[in-house]
């Protein structure tokens, strides 16, 4: 409660200055509207489809009736005020839920058709394919090179120097650690443990990678390149981001997913809710719903 | 080779493959075993604890066929291997208290004094040095505190306090001395985590206010870790209790019924321990004797014991 | 440890935090308006002298006890104590040669059985154990309840179960270990847990989020980093199973073996704890010598283990 209420005042002190900023998006953006479209947005494979998810932990509902797409080689974010469920929303796509023994999840996420939480599936093999990046760097105590080296290991992969030096250079990381691979991870700054995490999930080569507000722990410019590579890898996964940081949503994804807080005062419950689901450029630049476009331009936060 | 080879290619993006299969590659037996075998091995605490009840219940259950019950729990003469024998075990629960009393009544004040300045008073150097020494004392074995007692404590005690030691080197008081000196460092260690886990904001009000130091340990720290305090003073009940070789070396072995500290007791314990390292032949009435005065003491252990667990617990949940 | 991580998580609820703000908060008003400062900084005065005194009772009787066995055994110290076995002829020449190898046949035998069984009964307790179902508070309540449970109750568990009973190997080594490695178990598990807990849940989360199964993450990544502290744990558990006496006494220990001992041999074993035990019970003053020396033999091997598991602890234990 401390933690939220102290976040929504740091969001409206910095209102002012995030919506001048938001102003330049627009006008960025509309630029390139004015271009016309040739591709539907919409068209592509899509990795993930929810169908009315709703996730509960015992008797208390966390997130409500979420239904939307996730695209393939793109970059979708889950934007919302914290306590909205974004981030239990995310740790359904690969199960990881399930460490949380009352979780539960109704509804169904269908994963290339299969629905993930369907009685045969492994949520061992599920995270085999689904991989994920926490919100603060969780290196293992170990070297760098075993802390990459890990996941192929286990998976019983082959040629584990080769894998290693291409996930490192996949997060753009080989150039600072290449001479320090035995070191030990926890002497790493906060940006190079968070690129190390990212190149781990890499080095098993999953579909899908999600990212659990990757930046929240780390100084702007480690976040600037967080970014970068999330870019360039794009091209390889298909990602799924949680921020709390609008621009970082506008900034990094094709996708963007908006959910608030719903209140039933009576109960004092609190769940999450998805509002509006679209393609980045019109979530923050013609929002369909006034609550998006009250929370984007940061009427309310 | 083939799993690597389909993930290898959604790595790459493009391909037209079906997706790979969600269900588990092999059955992983194997996991399923270990996590049996894990459980197995904590169940084997179980087993134990049904195992020590079986094996003290089973004699007991004979002795009482010979002894009354009555006749055990209330009769105030022990002499189990005389002819006639007589079964009345309030002369040895006596002076397992007496010694346990003796005991308390030393560890007590010198146990929490000890608490109170390791967690308000000590600095964090001086507290780095003494709490592991006071755990270096909690972990001498308890023969060699025994050989202390009788040895040492034993003859000065005499030569300054006569009346403590009538039979000499054998006394309650001194017995019970030497195991307080066991106990110290189980009331200070417990007592201190207890006190420190008090929030410091607590601490802070009431400094803020101007109260003394002090006044912020008796009055404001001591009260809000309480039950973790009595659960230290219950468990070290318990281990007096249960203590056998200080009393064996330095309480005698004369079944007295009395809180004299200056007399010679026999403790349930020294009981136990005396009487089995003899050759009894199994299923005597001395060895079923055993089992009875043995189940005696596991009854009054097991409460005190699960009644610091309770105190423990509560004090963890309010502050952690 | 634990108070570091009461700071860490201040999760007192709401009701709680009031009533001991309120009591905080009654106290020093209370103190405040009964104060008188000048008063106040003499019975401060007095209360941490008398809080000085109590620490410095227990710490002169940890200094008395080394000093007072160094002393008195001074005189049989020598390579004698080592290489040879008790005589009642010659006690001047007698020595510990059976008991320290019998104590040394026993711990290793301990360690073989509790390092196994306790790490895996304390991974399960942690890793695989659902909180929510009775019988596994059941087994963590008994745990609990078994590491206060008098020593000498083992002895008559090792007595009635091992020696005799179910399983009647009768008065040999193995037994003693099994009895002694029962008794140190569930400290065993308890420090184990501890340490198993104190690897933080990110380390299982990144493992489990790259595909690895639940023991694969508990082998590869949580027991390696629980490491430091699971020997700490057993070093602790261990040094206790030397200096035990009470249980070796009823699972057949016999006083006075002159030949080295075998695990499974049935001519008899002794440990250092109980030689010694049994030299100081004797009248004469040569024997008590003998004892103090023995004293002194166990107290330098403790005192190693103690200040390696301490090291280990000071040195890995803010890794996170």
């Amino acid at each position: 409660m401390v933690g939220e209420s102290r976040v929504k005042e740091t969001l409206k002190d910095r209102a002012p200055e995030e919506q001048s900023e938001q102003a330049g998006l627009i006008q960025q953006i509309s630029v390139r509207e004015a271009a016309p479209t040739e591709v539907d947005p919409w068209a592509g494979e899509k990795v993930f489809d929810l169908e009315h998810v709703s996730v509960s932990y015992g008797s208390s509902l966390a997130v409500n009736d979420v239904s939307m797409t996730i695209p393939k080689n793109e970059v979708t974010a889950l934007i919302g005020p914290s306590g909205c469920g974004k981030s239990t929303l995310l740790r359904c796509l690969n199960r990881m839920n399930d460490l949380i023994p009352s979780a539960r999840v109704d509804g169904e996420v269908l994963y290339h058709g299969q629905n993930l939480y369907g009685s045969k599936v492994d949520p061992v093999q599920v995270r085999k394919l689904i991989g994920m990046v926490f919100q603060k760097p969780n290196p293992f105590p170990k070297s760098i090179f075993d802390n990459v080296a890990f996941g192929p290991r286990i998976l019983g992969l082959g040629d584990i120097d080769h894998r290693v030096e291409k996930a490192l250079r996949g997060a753009a990381l080989w150039d600072e650690v290449k001479d320090r691979l035995d070191d030990n991870a926890y002497g790493m700054s906060g940006g190079q443990q968070q690129r190390l995490c990212i190149a781990r999930t890499m080095a098993v080569d999953p579909e899908v990678i999600l990212m659990d507000e990757p930046c929240s722990a780390l100084d702007p410019i480690s976040t600037a390149k967080v970014e970068d590579l999330m870019n360039e890898l794009k091209e390889q996964y298909s990602i799924v981001i949680v921020t709390h940081n609008m621009q970082q949503a506008a900034r990094v994804s094709d996708k963007t997913a908006f959910l608030i807080v719903e209140m039933d005062a009576a109960e004092g419950n609190r769940w999450g809710q998805l509002v509006e689901y679209d393609e980045t450029d019109r979530i923050f630049t013609n929002p369909q719903d006034s609550r998006t476009e009250d929370y984007v331009t940061g009427k309310v936060g | 080779m083939e799993a690597r080879d389909t993930i290898g290619a959604f790595g790459r993006g493009g391909a037209d493959r079906p997706p790979p299969s969600l269900e588990a590659s092999s059955p992983r037996y194997g996991e399923k075993l270990i996590k049996g075998f894990l459980a197995s091995c904590a169940i084997l605490s179980v087993i134990t604890t049904t195992a020590i009840v079986i094996s003290l219940l089973l004699p007991t259950a004979d002795f009482f066929g010979e002894v009354g019950f009555t006749d055990f729990l209330f009769g105030t003469e022990w002499a189990p291997t005389f002819t006639p024998a007589a079964f009345g075990v309030l002369p040895i629960l006596v002076g397992t208290i007496s010694t346990s009393l003796w005991g308390m009544l030393f560890a007590v004040p010198m146990g929490l004094g000890s608490a109170i300045w390791l967690s308000e008073y000590a600095s964090p150097k001086a507290r780095k040095v003494v709490k592991p020494v006071l755990e270096v004392l909690a972990g001498i074995p308890t023969v060699a505190i025994g050989i202390f007692g009788l040895v040492f404590l034993s003859p000065v005690i005499e030569g300054v306090f006569p009346f403590m030691v009538n039979v000499p080197p054998f006394s309650a008081g001194v017995a019970g001395l030497a195991i307080g000196l066991m106990l110290v460092p189980i009331i200070a260690s417990i007592s201190d985590d207890a006190m420190r886990a008090v929030p410091g904001g607590l601490r802070e009000a009431a400094y803020g206010l101007g109260s003394t130091k002090m006044k912020v340990a008796t009055r404001v720290v001591f009260p809000a870790a309480i039950s973790g305090i009595i659960a230290s003073l219950v468990l070290a009940g318990s281990r007096a209790v249960g203590e056998t070789m200080v009393v064996l070396l330095v309480a005698g072995a004369s079944p007295n019924l009395t809180f004299d500290p200056g007399s010679s007791v026999l403790t349930m314990t020294a009981f136990i321990a005396q009487t089995a390292t003899g050759d009894i032949s199994t299923g005597s009435i001395t060895y079923d004797t055993i089992f009875a005065v043995g189940a005696l003491l596991f009854v009054l252990t097991l409460i005190m014991n699960i009644f610091a667990i309770r105190l423990v617990r509560k004090y963890r949940e309010v502050y952690e | 440890m634990r108070p570091q991580s009461a700071g860490n998580s201040p999760e007192i609820s709401g009701s709680e935090r009031s009533r001991l703000a309120t009591a905080g908060a009654r106290a020093v008003t209370l103190a405040q308006l009964s104060s008188q400062p000048r008063g106040d900084r003499f019975k401060g005065g007095i209360f941490l002298a008398l809080l000085l005194f109590a620490v410095a009772i227990a710490l002169l009787g940890l200094v008395a006890i080394i000093v007072q066995a160094a002393v008195k055994g001074a005189p049989a110290f020598g390579m004698d104590l080592i290489t040879n076995g008790p005589s009642t002829l010659n006690p001047e020449q007698s020595g510990f040669r059976p008991a320290l190898l019998g104590t040394l046949y026993l711990i290793l035998g301990v360690i073989l059985l509790v390092v196994p069984l306790g790490v895996s009964a304390a991974v399960y307790l942690e890793e695989y154990a659902d909180r929510t179902r009775w019988w596994n508070r059941m087994i963590e309540l008994n745990v609990q309840n078994l590491a206060g449970v008098p020593s000498i109750i083992y002895g008559i568990l090792g007595l009635a179960f091992i020696v005799r009973g179910p399983l009647d190997l009768g008065f040999i080594l193995a037994a003693g270990s099994m009895t002694l490695a029962l008794l140190v178990l569930p400290t065993v598990i308890l420090a184990a847990r501890e340490a198993i807990r104190a690897v933080p849940p990110s380390i299982r989360e990144g493992s489990l989020a790259l595909g690895a199964t639940k023991w694969q993450t508990i082998r590869r990544q949580v027991l390696p980093a629980a490491i430091p502290g699971v020997v700490t744990g057993v070093i602790l558990a261990i040094s206790r199973a030397i200096g035990e006496t009470a249980p070796l006494l009823l699972v057949g220990a016999a006083s006075f073996v002159t030949f080295a001992p075998t695990f499974f041999g049935d001519n008899g074993y002794t440990a250092l704890p109980v030689m010694i035990f049994n030299y100081a019970a004797r009248p004469q003053d040569e024997f008590r010598v003998l004892a103090a020396a023995g004293v002194i033999m166990m107290l330098i091997v403790l005192l190693a283990m103690n200040s390696f598991a301490i090291w280990l602890r000071n040195r890995y234990e803010q890794q996170w």
